[in-house]
Parts: structure tokens; sequence; C-alpha cells
């Protein structure tokens, strides 16, 4: 290759031209393009190093293998793990191959994974949820009983519900990455695989509440938040303070003063843009440690967004005569006696009584 | 044709100021035309109802007061997920969660349940979407002929847990058809 290494790659997913340097896979090539095209993931994470090709999620079709080579690829390949080549085409979410292998990818974590979106904290900003409301069938042909795990107490901040796992690997990641001593990971194979530390530790590193960032399902959630609010009822603003362990950049979850929850700011693929340490994340919930930048804006779509008016209402104007809304002048200024100032014998009669 | 002449209903009728006949001035053709026209209604259907005896029965889709219900077991179903507060669209409801401890299993069918439950009554406009987004099937509205009773205070219609959860008693009876099976 040589010189053409040097040179950008063209792709084309779903029709839409784009170059990309080489080395780059095709989610993210689909990523920079943005929109309908971006195959979901669910364990693929671009801040974490390794990750990625689990799920099966983000499964998209290759008609055109590259400029060289244009032979399509016989299967379905995982676009976080795929790289682009020169002149590769891709059907993304055009392709009624991709849009049947989610589904039945979709229908596959849903086997295990509980019905409990109204018990868990994580609705409505879970992965899981999405995609399932995306790609997922309405119905569910699963008649057997589900896996269940013994609950695990890991610790004061993090609450596990196993049962909710897809064991996407992100929080194994996370802890591998971030933190210089990990001590959970994923116990037992198949079907029995479980996150868990070994032999119930807990988990106490300063980095350690990012895994409740990075899950994409309700499996590791905020303990200091478990079940004190639906994430929709919360009013998240963008906030910071001066750590001298992370960068300090958070999102707030207000409901009226008082601060529920404490994240990292998420973008649009449902990942931290920077790290926070466990102080900013449990410690401080008062409003005097924080400087708020104001409300976080999230994607139009998103239920967060629920209820919250906060876009600006332009007032009603009525095209018609003036005096149909205002009533007549002489009446209005029977009902608006402030406005009028009273007769002295009117004043007598207030003063002493109609007798 | 202007709006003098104009008649929306077809029935309009010319007022004339002429003067009556000997006849006329009598009003006896007027009377007897008027008593037919009495007659004539002692024989059509009526449109009154004998009430306290009497009610109209009513609509299938009626939809009278909530009742948050319990379960086979008598156990409140409502985990407080939050969807009917978040479908309301007066913003008449209102909840707060908490985790159900081990000994009250018996009361809460799931690990979370609302400890309170309010419903602003003079909010609230009884479309029945609260009951729609339910995923647990535990609010209901019910067939119940009383609406919101009248008080004199506005705290009085926040109607909360000791007035929506549906009473004991009921939810005994409820199974009972069952056992006798």
């Amino acid at each position: 290759m040589g010189v053409r290494g040097l040179i950008d790659m063209k792709v084309t997913i779903d029709g839409q031209e784009i170059d990309v340097e080489p080395g780059t896979t095709i989610l993210q090539a689909a990523r920079k393009i943005g929109g309908e095209s971006v195959p979901p993931a669910m364990c693929y994470y671009s801040k974490l190093k390794g990750s990625g090709g689990k799920c099966r999620c983000c499964l998209v079709e290759v008609s055109k293998g590259s400029e060289a080579d244009p032979r399509p690829m016989p299967k379905l390949v995982a676009s976080c793990v795929t790289g682009c080549m020169d002149g590769m085409e891709v059907k993304s979410i055009s392709s009624e191959r991709v849009l049947d292998a989610r589904k039945s990818v979709t229908e596959f974590l849903l086997i295990n994974h509980p019905l409990d979106c109204p018990v868990c904290d994580q609705a409505g900003e879970c992965d899981l949820q999405n995609l399932s409301f995306k790609h997922g069938a309405a119905k569910t042909r699963f008649i057997e009983e589900k896996r269940t795990f013994e609950p695990e107490n890991i610790g004061p901040n993090i609450q596990l519900h196993m049962n909710r796992c897809i064991v996407c690997y992100r929080c194994v990641m996370t802890a591998d990455q971030l933190t210089d001593n990990r001590v959970h990971g994923v116990l037992n194979r198949g079907d029995h695989s479980q996150i868990s530390t070994a032999i119930s530790k807990a988990i106490d590193n300063e980095f350690s509440g990012n895994m409740i960032d990075v899950c994409p399902v309700g499996a590791l959630t905020d303990k200091t938040f478990r079940f004190k609010q639906r994430v929709w009822f919360n009013k998240p603003y963008n906030a910071h303070r001066n750590c001298d362990k992370c960068c300090g950049k958070t999102t707030l979850w207000m409901f009226g003063n008082e601060i529920q929850r404490v994240t990292a700011r998420k973008d649009e693929y449902h990942e931290v843009e920077e790290f926070i340490c466990n102080e900013c994340r449990f410690d401080h919930k008062d409003t005097a440690d924080w400087v708020i930048e104001g409300p976080r804006k999230f994607e139009k779509d998103s239920v967060i967004n629920q209820n919250n008016y906060t876009r600006h209402i332009k007032p009603v104007v009525i095209e018609t005569e003036h005096n149909i809304l205002l009533g007549r002048d002489k009446d209005r200024k029977k009902i608006s006696m402030t406005g009028v100032p009273m007769k002295p014998e009117e004043q007598k009669v207030l003063k002493e009584g109609n007798v | 044709m202007s709006i003098e002449s104009l008649s929306l209903s077809g029935r309009k009728k010319e007022v004339s100021n002429k003067k009556m006949t000997f006849m006329e001035s009598l009003y006896l053709v007027a009377i007897a035309k008027g008593l037919w026209i009495t007659l004539g209604h002692l024989f059509t259907r009526k449109v009154t109802i004998k009430y306290p005896e009497q009610t109209r029965s009513l609509s299938p889709v009626y939809r009278g007061q909530h009742m948050l219900m319990r379960d086979d077991e008598g156990r409140e179903r409502c985990t407080a997920c939050g969807l009917c507060a978040l479908s309301c669209p007066a913003e008449a409801i209102t909840m707060k969660a908490e985790e159900r401890k081990p000994d009250e299993k018996h009361l809460y069918r799931e690990e979370k349940y609302a400890s309170i439950y309010e419903i602003n009554m003079l909010r609230c406009i009884f479309c029945g979407l609260c009951e729609e987004a339910c995923p647990k099937q535990a609010i209901y509205l019910t067939k119940s002929r009383v609406m919101v009773k009248s008080a004199s205070n506005r705290e009085d219609f926040i109607y909360g847990k000791e007035k929506l959860v549906m009473p004991l008693e009921m939810a005994i009876n409820n199974t009972k058809p069952q056992m006798a099976k």
C-alpha cells in the first residue's frame, strides 16, 4: 500500500460517502456521518480500548469489499470491529438483512433480560430499551424461565442487578483501564457468566463509579439514587466544580433544589465525554458545591425531555376586534375597581355601610 | 340575500302589526290550538326519569374515580414507575417511590412501591390516560358514580393512597369466587 495508506479512504454507508483515515472502523465512519445509518452498539465504547464485537447489535452488510476486491462479504459483519477499506460500500439501515439480524439479536439479548423496566432505575436512558424500541419485536416468543442470580452487595455506592446484565464487559474494561486494581470480573461461563467480585468484596476504587455510566442496561446503578426518582422527572443541568482528581464536569439531575444524582456528561451515543471521580459523583449533593452552567440538552425524542417546557413559546396573538376579547370599556371599569377611582359618595357607602 | 331576510332555521316568521278581527280577538281558536298541542304532549315519549328511584345507564366508556388495584394476594400492584404521571395531560399525579423491605413482601408486589401516591382531583380531567399507560394494571378508573365529593378546602381534593388504594375487603371479595371453583 505504502503511499495509499496515507490517503483518506472513501467509504459509502447507505449511499452517503465519507473520507476516513485508515484504521477507522465502519461504526466510527457511520458515527461521523450520523443520523439513521449509525448502527446501535451495546458493548462497543469508543473510550474503552478493546471493547466491541460481543453483542452483535451493530451488524452491517458490506455489499462491496473494497476497490481492489469488490466482492461483497458473505456474512453480516460487526461494524465496531471491522476496519474500513478504500471504496467499501456498506448497507446499514437500508438493508433488509441487517434489520432482520438486529431484530434477532435484540430478541436474544432480551431472552434473559427481565422485563422490569417499571422498577429499573435505568429506564429512560437504557440502551437496551432504546434498541428494543427501535429494532425489537413487539412480542416475546420465550416461554422458558429466565436465568436469575442471587442479589449481591458490592459496596455502598453501586447497586448490582445481575439479572439485568447482558455481559458486555464494559464495566470490566472500565475497571481495567481507569482504576489500578480491578476487584470485579466475569465469573463462570456461558449462561452462568456473572459479574461479581470474587469473594463479595466491596468495589471502592476512586473511579469505580464510572461503571454506572458505562453500563448499557440497569445492571449497575447508583445506590444513592436508588428508586429516588424516574429520570424523566429530573431536570438535568451541566455543572462543574474544582476537583483535583478528575475534570469535575458533570450533569446534575435535580428535582426542585435537590441534587438527586450526579453523572458524567454523555454524548448522543450515551458515551461519557469525560470520566469523573467517585467524590464528585457520590459525595457532593449540595448545590453550593457546584457551578451550574445551564440545562443539559438531550436528543429530541429522548424521554428525558418529556414535560419540560424549555422551548421558547411565542405568545399567541388572536386576530379579532379589540373589544371582543377585552369587553366594552365601561364594563371593564365596573370590574377593575382599582383602575377607576371611586366617587366620593361611593367611598362613603363603602366606609359606613349601605344602611 | 340580506341578513334580515335570511332564515337559518327555516322557521322564521314575519311578525306583523295588523289589527285582529273580532273572531281572532276572542282567542277561542288560539286557546283551542294551544290546548291541542298540550294534549299532544301527553302522548309523546317522556324525556325525564324519576331520578332517585331510577337512574340512567352509564356509557360503556364511563370513567369514574381512580383506584389503585391489589392483585390476587392482596398486594398493591403499583410499582411507582411514573408512567401515569408522565402521561397525565393535566399533571395531576405525583408519587414517591420506596424500596420494599423484606418483611413487606405480602404488602407490595414489586421490589419498589409507591410510598406516596397523590392525585389532585381539581386537576384531573378523567381522561383515562393513566389507566392506559400503566404497565402493571395498577390504576383503574372505576365505574363509581361518585367522581369527586365536594369539599370546602383545596387540600381535601388531593387524594392520597388512603383514598385511592382498593380496600382490603374488596380484594378479599374479589378472590372469593375463584376459591369456590
